[in-house]
């Protein structure tokens, strides 16, 4: 692919007349790219008419497009939160400790009316603007499962079983809590490692503010691109028939729709009723459906690991995975 | 990737968007209700770019030279830390965001057809109650509304009413034909559909994904989805004739 092609090695760093060069060469990769795809159209097409690729193709190009509003209302919350708010407001607005910040950080997601593409570069600026990372990983969290638009979305998608919403919220509440406060126990800041930032000193509000939109969107915007060719190859390539045969057994279906929501990264607003749908499940076992999704799945992972770096998505996804399982399954067990 | 080209990328993104939203190729993806969000999107994404020029345009030269350094360190992918003991790279990912602009614009797939279908279980749902059906000789009705009525209402509520119903054909392995309407909730990610199945006076010949618009009557006849077992009702067919797709693939508006 292009993409290996696009930066050529360059040895030394101080030549700014050879880097100039590269300047060119991004610019020209990118023209040629288009170039050679919009003549070799008519042989693309073809290839990607069989149904399997047509299907992997329109899963692909769906959550891309259902992705960016959202993703482009997260980047411009985050350039106002790193441009526009002093790091004084954060200090402030939430309590010194951060044992406390976490809980009023994780009710804080509920204000956040967007989808979890909006909550990671939202975080990523929290993060960055001074706030304990333990709070700003529980806004991320939560934002997501417990706002209004979703926990709507969910009493339309189950109506006639209010427990069904209740169960929702305080679960994705519990899990986001647990690990705001499991990672200010055991986290490492060496873990978090996010990548470089455009220098926004001495730039104008204007230019700092349209800097920081770029690079959200090229960086998020690249990661979500991998997180949707996984999802569109799983949903093309993996039978539903496979799921039927885990219903019956308890343990299993839980574990199955854990799974599923990982794989699927379907949008919190709409998982819903996907989870309806599912009718052959126990309530308790679309509950974690419900849970889970929202705060890992494939989209999400890459774009953590875009965000806040590899060395932090490859502990906190597993992490995340196995509290919300659990804790699922404790709330189901009282609530439903 | 240079200012420029992350520039040029950003207003092919908005561009995609915005010529997918205002050529109704949308629909075939997302819901009809996510279009002012995707308009609001692509102008942003367009602005973006614009501005993204404008400041380089304006930047001092030194700062230029400066920031060509540091591009030329990051896309050799060499990994420095600075003061903070952060690591510094650019990510190559970003040239990905190609990929979703060229099957946009370039191949602009289609809606979920058959495939699809055929390997997802059918969503059909019990409905709220059943009122009783409109005027009318055939009396046209969503095909979501008949199977509802067929399914969970023995079709009472439907009689011996002449019906007409529009969706495309798909068949199972063994060739029955069905008649299917794909929903979504968000986006085609999450796309199911209902489906009817198709008994009577089929056409001999049926090509899947085309559209058709069918007439005929309650048929007692159902079969189960081998997908989820739910339930599929049949429909009794008396007319059947191609149509060409509709606006909204998904969506039937009223009547669901």
């Amino acid at each position: 692919m292009t993409i290996t092609k696009a930066a050529p090695p360059r040895g030394d760093r101080r030549d700014v007349d050879e880097s100039r060069g590269s300047r060119v060469d991004s610019s020209l990769v990118l023209i040629m790219l288009l170039l050679v795809v919009v003549a070799l159209q008519g042989p693309i097409r073809e290839a990607v008419s069989t149904p399997v690729m047509q299907s992997w193709m329109t899963v692909f190009v769906a959550v891309v497009v259902q992705a960016l509003p959202f993703l482009v209302l997260g980047v411009l919350l985050s350039a106002v939160i790193a441009v526009f708010v002093p790091a004084s407001f954060f200090a402030r607005a939430l309590p010194k400790r951060p044992a406390l910040a976490v809980p009023v950080a994780g009710m804080g997601g509920a204000v956040l009316p967007g989808c979890e593409c909006a909550s990671v570069p939202v975080a990523g600026a929290l993060v960055r603007r001074g706030v304990a990372p333990a709070a700003a990983f529980a806004f991320l969290l939560s934002a997501p499962a417990i706002n209004p638009i979703v926990l709507t979305a969910t009493a339309v998608a189950f109506p006639g079983k209010p427990e069904m919403v209740l169960a929702r919220f305080v679960a994705s509440l519990l899990v986001a809590c647990a690990m705001g406060w499991l990672w200010q126990r055991l986290g490492r800041t060496d873990w978090l490692r996010p990548p470089a930032r455009p220098e926004s000193e001495g730039l104008g509000k204007g230019a700092a503010f349209w800097g920081s939109v770029r690079h959200d969107v090229m960086h998020a915007g690249g990661f979500l691109v991998v997180g949707a060719m996984a999802a569109a190859t799983l949903k093309a390539v993996v039978p539903a028939s496979w799921l039927q045969a885990t219903a019956d057994n308890p343990v299993l279906a839980v574990l199955a729709l854990a799974v599923l929501a990982v794989l699927l990264s379907i949008c919190s607003e709409a998982d819903a009723f996907v989870a309806a749908s599912l009718s052959q499940f126990s309530l308790t076992a679309r509950l974690t459906f419900l849970v889970v999704g929202p705060m890992i799945d494939l989209k999400l992972f890459a774009m953590q690991v875009g965000t806040f770096g590899r060395g932090f998505a490859l502990r906190f996804a597993p992490v995340t995975f196995a509290l919300g399982v659990l804790m699922s399954v404790l709330v189901g067990a009282v609530l439903l | 990737m240079s200012r420029q080209a992350q520039a040029a990328v950003l207003f092919l993104i908005g561009g995609a968007l915005l010529h997918a939203s205002f050529t109704d190729l949308y629909l075939r993806y997302v819901k009809a209700g996510l279009r002012p969000l995707l308009l609001v999107a692509g102008v942003v994404l367009i602005v973006a770019a614009v501005a993204t020029v404008w400041y380089e345009v304006r930047r001092p030269r030194a700062a230029k030279g400066k920031a060509a350094e540091d591009q030329s360190e990051n896309q050799s992918g060499i990994e420095h830390h600075d003061g903070h003991g952060h690591v510094h790279r650019e990510p190559r990912v970003a040239w990905l965001l190609a990929l979703p602009i060229l099957a946009l614009i370039l191949v602009a797939p289609p809606a979920l057809g058959s495939y699809s279908a055929m390997r997802t279980g059918t969503a059909l749902q019990k409905p709220w109650g059943f009122a009783d059906l409109p005027a009318g000789d055939p009396v046209r009705m969503s095909l979501v509304d008949y199977a509802g009525r067929a399914a969970y209402d023995h079709g009472h509520s439907l009689r011996d009413r002449q019906v007409k119903i529009t969706g495309f054909v798909a068949l199972d392995r063994g060739g029955t034909p069905y008649l299917v309407r794909m929903a979504l909730n968000c986006c085609a990610a999450d796309g199911q559909p209902v489906k009817v199945g198709l008994a009577g006076k089929t056409p001999p010949v049926l090509q899947p994904d085309t559209w058709l618009e069918v007439t005929g009557t309650y048929t007692s006849k159902r079969t189960k989805d081998p997908v989820n077992d739910g339930v599929i009702p049949f429909i009794n067919v008396t007319e059947a004739k191609p149509v060409p797709a509709p606006r909204d693939p998904y969506d039937e508006g009223g009547g669901g």
